[in-house]
């Protein structure tokens, strides 16, 4: 299916590849599984509105190894006031300088995941259990290459004070950067963890951020996820989460994708369990040429959870939005409760959007609904503000500000949410 | 006539793609006066309330409007608002996401700040919300809402007037208010509109029924048919319409 030309880039990947002292067994694995899968071309139906095949070949040379980086301090990268663990990762390689981890040990497990993969059971256990070689081409080369990456691990009835920031820093100032992260996620039966992760990248050159990550959230866990993708540079970035909760857990995830080229998403909910909870929510605004893709498979294997997925896109200048949400609903799965909506605002003429809901429900007792528009402003709304004094431009911003906001509900930390809110204000200028 | 004309409508044209709407409207309304336009379906009423806010899909073909000195057609429809102009709408916009308070604010001080005024602090602001909350019968949690999100009938129309009541505008211009209200609705909303009244301003009621009229008293009713005054009045006319009907204009304008 693959074009000829991504399946050199996939030769000239698998010939490159360089040695690594931590799981070389499960990389070995991988690397035959990907050679099996090839990179997806644009013939590809998960990618055919994606290129990252094509940016691969056209912008880097895979076989180079990173620049280093002599950056001495993230302030510019934190979330103001927002006190937390931090884990910085520059250019695909732990900082221990730069991190600061001030949760007590006995709260919570946070080390570098190759660490981890050598003396923690919990993380032998889980790791790649998740992210398996039948998945996507890029997370299969992840578990193939990844170079450094985060453990994190909650033990039982645990409730961790300080959510934990990971900020995932690509230093292309001087040459182009290609970093393979990972993080695995445990959190033991009845823990609660808040998790931030950011990734951000610095200087001209081009970079690629293949990451990963696998989170297992036990009986009555609670995890809260947001991740924030608002790159300075010009990075193209395929990320593939899996989470795989169990009885009665809840999730929440918020996704904020405001800058970069070219933005794929894979999430994947495993509802694995009975009287589970998720709340899925994300929230494009997109401009300049960005590209920005969510795919989503919330996968209902037991009966009586809920599900519910919201995201939203703004699509300014000649910005890309691709949305894909596949529901399943394993004949088991009764009484399952799933909802989903993807709502888009196209503001300019340049712009488009490209969503697409997949429902596939085996169960005949169940609750599912879905909703996709894609349309321009609410006209109008717009003349009700302006009949009122207010100008043009601003009653715009109110508009998409009211329907972003939206997506902010689930989040509970203050100082996140706050942050979050002002980012998105500035990026739909509204500034009164 | 008057020494304060507030608003002055010679011969205006109007069309909705090809659809030639209004035929040449000519009006007057000075400072202090009330004046119900009044007038069969599809006469164009609705047309001229939307022609003097702003409304783009409206195209006027022919005719001028001058508001206190301006050229009411050259305005965007913001800039009508900070003029002093302020359309309550048959069928008010849901939106949701931003509150009434919200929206209020913003709407307030933009105008302000086009007239060179301070912008109000949130103290004053609340103050004045207030003051204003009382006069038209409004709760301030239906104003700590979404904007008119899941409002009935009634409360939409009341929200209307609050927020006449807060732009204290100069022309203000009611288009059938009086739709989907009952009869309390209808005299708290109209109160609110009388309590506004002074000698300083005008209002405009677009109305289909002769019911508004009992509440808020017009001094000229004017009835449009076929997008032309045909006839104009003072508040007997009124009366007369509600019992005899349109058809009897209808017939005399044929007449004629």
């Amino acid at each position: 299916m693959s074009t000829s030309i991504a399946r050199d880039l996939t030769t000239e990947i698998i010939e490159a590849q360089p040695t690594f002292n931590v799981g070389t067994e499960l990389r070995n694995e991988a690397w035959t599984q990907f050679k099996k899968l090839g990179l997806p071309g644009t013939k590809h139906e998960e990618y055919r509105f994606t290129p990252v095949t094509r940016h691969l070949e056209k912008k880097f040379n895979l076989s180079k190894s990173n620049p280093d980086s002599n950056l001495s301090s993230v302030a510019d990268y934190l979330i103001p006031d927002l006190d937390a663990n931090v884990v910085v990762l520059v250019n695909g390689r732990f900082n221990a300088l730069l991190s600061k981890v001030v949760s007590l040990e006995s709260e919570i497990t946070i080390t570098t995941l190759s660490e981890a993969l050598l003396n923690n059971t919990v993380a032998r256990a889980h790791f790649n259990k998740y992210v398996t070689n039948e998945s996507d081409a890029f997370a299969v080369w992840n578990s193939a290459a990844w170079q450094e990456g985060v453990f994190i691990h909650v033990p039982e009835n645990t409730s961790v004070n300080k959510p934990v920031f990971i900020l995932q820093l690509n230093d292309a100032s001087t040459e182009q950067v290609v970093t393979q992260t990972r993080i695995l996620g445990v959190l033991e039966k009845g823990a609660t963890v808040s998790v931030i992760e950011k990734s951000d990248s610095i200087g001209n050159e081009v970079v690629f951020h293949n990451f990963a990550e696998e989170w297992v959230i036990k009986e009555e866990a609670h995890l809260e996820y947001c991740k924030i993708q608002n790159d300075a540079g010009k990075i193209c970035q395929v990320s593939n989460s899996v989470i795989h909760q169990t009885t009665s857990s809840k999730l929440n995830t918020f996704t904020l994708t405001l800058n970069g080229q070219l933005i794929r998403n894979n999430l994947h909910i495993l509802i694995d369990g009975e009287n589970c909870e998720s709340h899925f929510y994300g929230l494009y605004l997109l401009n300049g040429n960005t590209l920005a893709d969510n795919h989503t498979v919330v996968d209902h294997k037991k009966p009586n959870s809920f599900s519910n997925e919201m995201y939203k896109g703004v699509m300014d200048g000649n910005s890309k939005g691709v949305f894909n949400g596949k529901i399943f609903v394993r004949p088991h799965a009764q009484k399952t409760n799933a909802f989903q909506s993807n709502r888009n605002i196209i503001i300019s003429d340049n712009a488009t959007v490209n969503t697409k809901p997949q429902l596939e429900i085996w169960a005949d007792d169940v609750k599912c609904s879905h909703g996709c528009t894609s349309g321009q402003l609410d006209e109008e709304a717009l003349f009700y503000l302006r009949s009122r004094g207010i100008s043009e431009t601003n009653a715009k911003a109110m508009l998409l500000y009211a329907f972003a906001a939206e997506v902010l509900q689930p989040i509970q930390n203050e100082t996140l949410k706050s942050y979050l809110d002002q980012l998105i204000a500035d990026r739909l200028q509204k500034n009164f | 006539m008057n020494y304060r004309t507030m608003l002055s409508i010679k011969n205006l044209q109007a069309k909705i793609g090809e659809k030639q709407i209004l035929n040449g409207i000519d009006l007057k309304v000075n400072a202090g006066e009330v004046h119900a336009i009044m007038g069969p379906n599809g006469s164009g009423k609705s047309t001229l309330a939307s022609v003097l806010s702003g409304r783009e899909e409206y195209e006027v073909s022919g005719g001028e409007v001058d508001f206190l000195g301006k050229d009411l057609l050259e305005l965007s429809p913001e800039d009508r608002a900070r003029e002093g102009i302020f359309m309550a709408f048959q069928y008010p916009v849901e939106i949701p996401g931003v509150s009434t308070i919200n929206f209020m604010k913003t709407a307030l001080n933009q105008i302000r700040e086009y007239r060179g005024q301070q912008a109000l602090d949130a103290v004053s602001f609340l103050q004045l919300m207030k003051e204003k909350m009382k006069l038209v019968e409004i709760d301030q949690s239906l104003l700590n809402r979404s904007l008119n999100e899941g409002f009935s009938g009634g409360e939409k129309k009341r929200n209307e007037i609050f927020q006449m009541a807060m732009l204290e505008p100069k022309l203000a211009i009611l288009d059938e208010t009086d739709s989907g209200l009952d009869i309390d609705a209808l005299r708290i909303v109209a109160n609110g509109v009388n309590k506004l009244r002074n000698k300083n301003n005008a209002t405009i009621v677009v109305t289909h029924y002769q019911r508004l009229l009992d509440y808020i008293v017009p001094d000229y009713v004017h009835v449009l048919y076929k997008g032309k005054i045909v006839k104009s009045g003072t508040k007997e006319l009124a009366l007369e319409l509600e019992a005899k009907g349109y058809d009897w204009i209808k017939s005399e304008v044929t007449v004629a």
